[in-house]
């Protein structure tokens, strides 16, 4: 009778190990997620995005389904970080999985000061959600320029000694430069990226179908489009990507590592199939079964392109 | 026997924590069911019944389940469908829906045959209460409402409640569930827009005779914000306490996205509450239309 053999899931995301690469992307992930699914087998949690000052969150209607994709503009609802501190982390505190707290403010310095006064025990790491297409005005965020993202890490860098992990934009130019910003002020983990900003119009009321009239496009619609930027981020940065968009699927996590990714986050799926991080872990761990892939860490980066064939993606620099 | 709804959500955390030794268990399941009926009822509203796991089976009245419509020929719904419960038996582990053919989703709904699979997610929320002192209650319900206040009937009887329904549709050719209410004993009470006896000041002349009468030690309503406006008064004036069911566009349909948002008046104070998670019953006074 042979062993099963003994798969090792375990990956080191900038000073955590965490038991899995799955987690939840930001805004997809609450307590009540407890009822599907056993939370001491995510590989971490991540919350919904807290700010200081209490946010009300976007005019309905905050969603709009597309073919493959869903377009949110919910606004970053908050409670205010005493709520988040007394009601929602002893939620958290029963289980053996770290906890990393998602912030977001409209200024660097709000930014660490927020992360410092997160900086508690509880909480296994910071990411800081600069990328959020919704909350800024017009759809700007910090992460679509180096200049501002290299100033908001620096200051995070200074206010907390916890792992720092930056939310990058998909809605800009240059993603990789923004990574290699965030990389040199101190970041630990870039997470790349968040949803695409988008549009639709109803064509009944000739009115833009969300309150807010731009939201975030996610889903598998997008997954092509992020998974080459982290295969480029994966490139640019030394730095653990972890891969966020339109992952549904075990099959999704593994490209996502291939292209660099030592980690994905899944949000929208778990709209669909609430217990899809558990299904991936799952498919991870029978793939790497499957293909006597002793490691999960061994996909990392695993994509195989000869050199010829690599592609040229200089035009998207916008310097060269 | 009274309604009790698990109201753990609102407690510590329920899954297995450290050193714990119970294994987890979901008590929300997302499973393919399987269809058992999908008919027309009259000429807006179709049944369906599936077969589902026991966990599904236990839903109670109020509760919804998310269901993932299949694809009807050139569209595309991505998000799950909010479907209120219609019915629901823990015994033949099945449960019913009512729904209208009004979009993308319901139109994938209708393609449905017998034997046919559908993945259902559920049960979801906060669904009423029934106080077993409770003698009478009155169940106001138009359109979809209709549906929702179904199962209500059921478990009415079961809480030795006679229940006394108002219902309102366009025609009386499209008043559904007054068969099932009937079978649980209830009265029923029609009024219709094509007999110009649905509008609220005639419904409201019928609460009052039910109130006047002893008959309504409690509301129920879903469907209608005007009737609901009717019933919040006359709850105040007479101090009886009520339930409304409410609906608002989902997309998880388990409290983590915030889209279903509404305004609550809770003491006068404006709240947020998710419709999904917080309800969908609330308290009648606290509703806003």
């Amino acid at each position: 009778m042979s062993m099963t053999p003994n798969i090792d899931l375990s990956v080191a995301i900038g000073g955590l190990t965490l038991r899995n690469p799955v987690m939840p992307a930001s805004g997809t992930f609450a307590e009540g997620l407890e009822k599907v699914m056993d939370f001491n087998r995510l590989g971490a949690f991540v919350t919904k995005t807290i700010t200081r000052e209490l946010r009300a969150g976007n005019p309905l209607p905050r969603v709009v389904e597309r073919p493959g994709g869903l377009i949110n503009a919910i606004g970053i609802p908050s409670k205010g970080v005493p709520y988040f501190i007394e009601k929602i982390m002893p939620h958290y505190a029963a289980y053996d999985t770290p906890l990393v707290v998602s912030i977001s403010a409209p200024t660097a310095e709000g930014f660490a000061s927020l992360a410092a006064e997160l900086s508690i025990p509880g909480v296994a790491a910071i990411e800081a959600n600069i990328s959020c297409p919704n909350i800024e005005e017009d759809g700007k965020a910090f992460a679509m320029r180096a200049e501002s993202t290299e100033k908001v890490t620096r200051l995070l860098r200074a206010a907390t000694e916890l792992p720092l992990w930056l939310k990058l934009t998909p809605n800009t130019g240059d993603v990789p430069e923004v990574a290699r910003a965030a990389e040199a002020a101190g970041a630990d983990a870039v997470v790349v990226a968040n949803t695409i900003l988008s549009m639709a119009i109803d064509l009944k009321s000739f009115k833009p179908c969300l309150g807010n009239i731009m939201g975030g496009l996610s889903g598998p619609a997008i997954k092509p489009i992020v998974l080459r930027q982290v295969f480029q981020c994966a490139k640019a940065v030394k730095i653990p990507v972890i891969g966020c968009g339109g992952i549904s699927t075990a099959e999704d996590a593994i490209e996502y590592m291939l292209a660099g990714a030592s980690a994905v986050q899944v949000g929208t799926a778990t709209f669909l199939q609430p217990a899809a991080m558990t299904t991936i872990i799952d498919g991870l761990r029978s793939f790497c079964l499957h293909r006597e892939i002793p490691r999960v860490t061994d996909l990392i980066r695993g994509v195989v392109i000869e050199e010829a064939d690599e592609p040229d993606l200089a035009w998207l620099d916008p310097v060269s | 026997m009274s309604i009790q709804l698990d109201q753990s959500q609102a407690a510590a955390p329920s899954g297995a924590p450290i050193g714990g030794s119970a294994p987890w268990k979901a008590s929300i399941v997302a499973e393919l069911a399987e269809v058992v009926r999908n008919q027309a009822v009259n000429a807006e509203y179709r049944h369906l019944v599936v077969n589902c796991s026991e966990e599904a089976a236990a839903a109670q009245p109020g509760q919804f389940f998310q269901l993932l419509c299949p694809q009807p020929a050139g569209e595309q719904p991505f998000l799950r469908r909010p479907m209120s419960l219609y019915g629901a038996d823990p015994d033949k582990r099945q449960v019913e829906f009512l729904y209208k053919v009004t979009g993308a989703g319901t139109r994938g709904l209708d393609t449905l045959r017998p034997g046919d699979q559908l993945d259902i997610m559920g049960p979801l929320g906060v669904g009423f209460t029934l106080d077993p002192e409770w003698r009478h209650i009155v169940a106001v319900g138009r359109g979809a409402g209709l549906a929702t206040l179904a199962p209500l009937a059921r478990a009415a009887k079961a809480n030795g409640t006679q229940v006394i329904a108002v219902f309102s549709a366009r025609r009386p050719d499209l008043l559904v569930s007054v068969e099932l209410f009937h079978r649980h004993g209830a009265d029923v009470i029609a009024v219709t827009d094509s007999e110009a006896t649905s509008g609220p000041a005639n419904v409201e002349r019928i609460l009052r005779r039910l109130v006047a009468d002893g008959r309504c030690d409690a509301f129920f309503t879903c469907g209608s914000s005007r009737l609901m406006r009717v019933q919040q008064r006359l709850a105040r004036e007479f101090g009886l306490p009520g339930q409304v069911a409410m609906e608002q566009q989902m997309a998880c349909g388990i409290g983590l996205c915030y889209c279903c948002v509404r305004d609550f008046n809770v003491n006068g104070e404006i709240v947020n509450r998710r419709v999904c998670w917080d309800g969908p019953v609330f308290d009648l006074m606290e509703a806003l239309p």
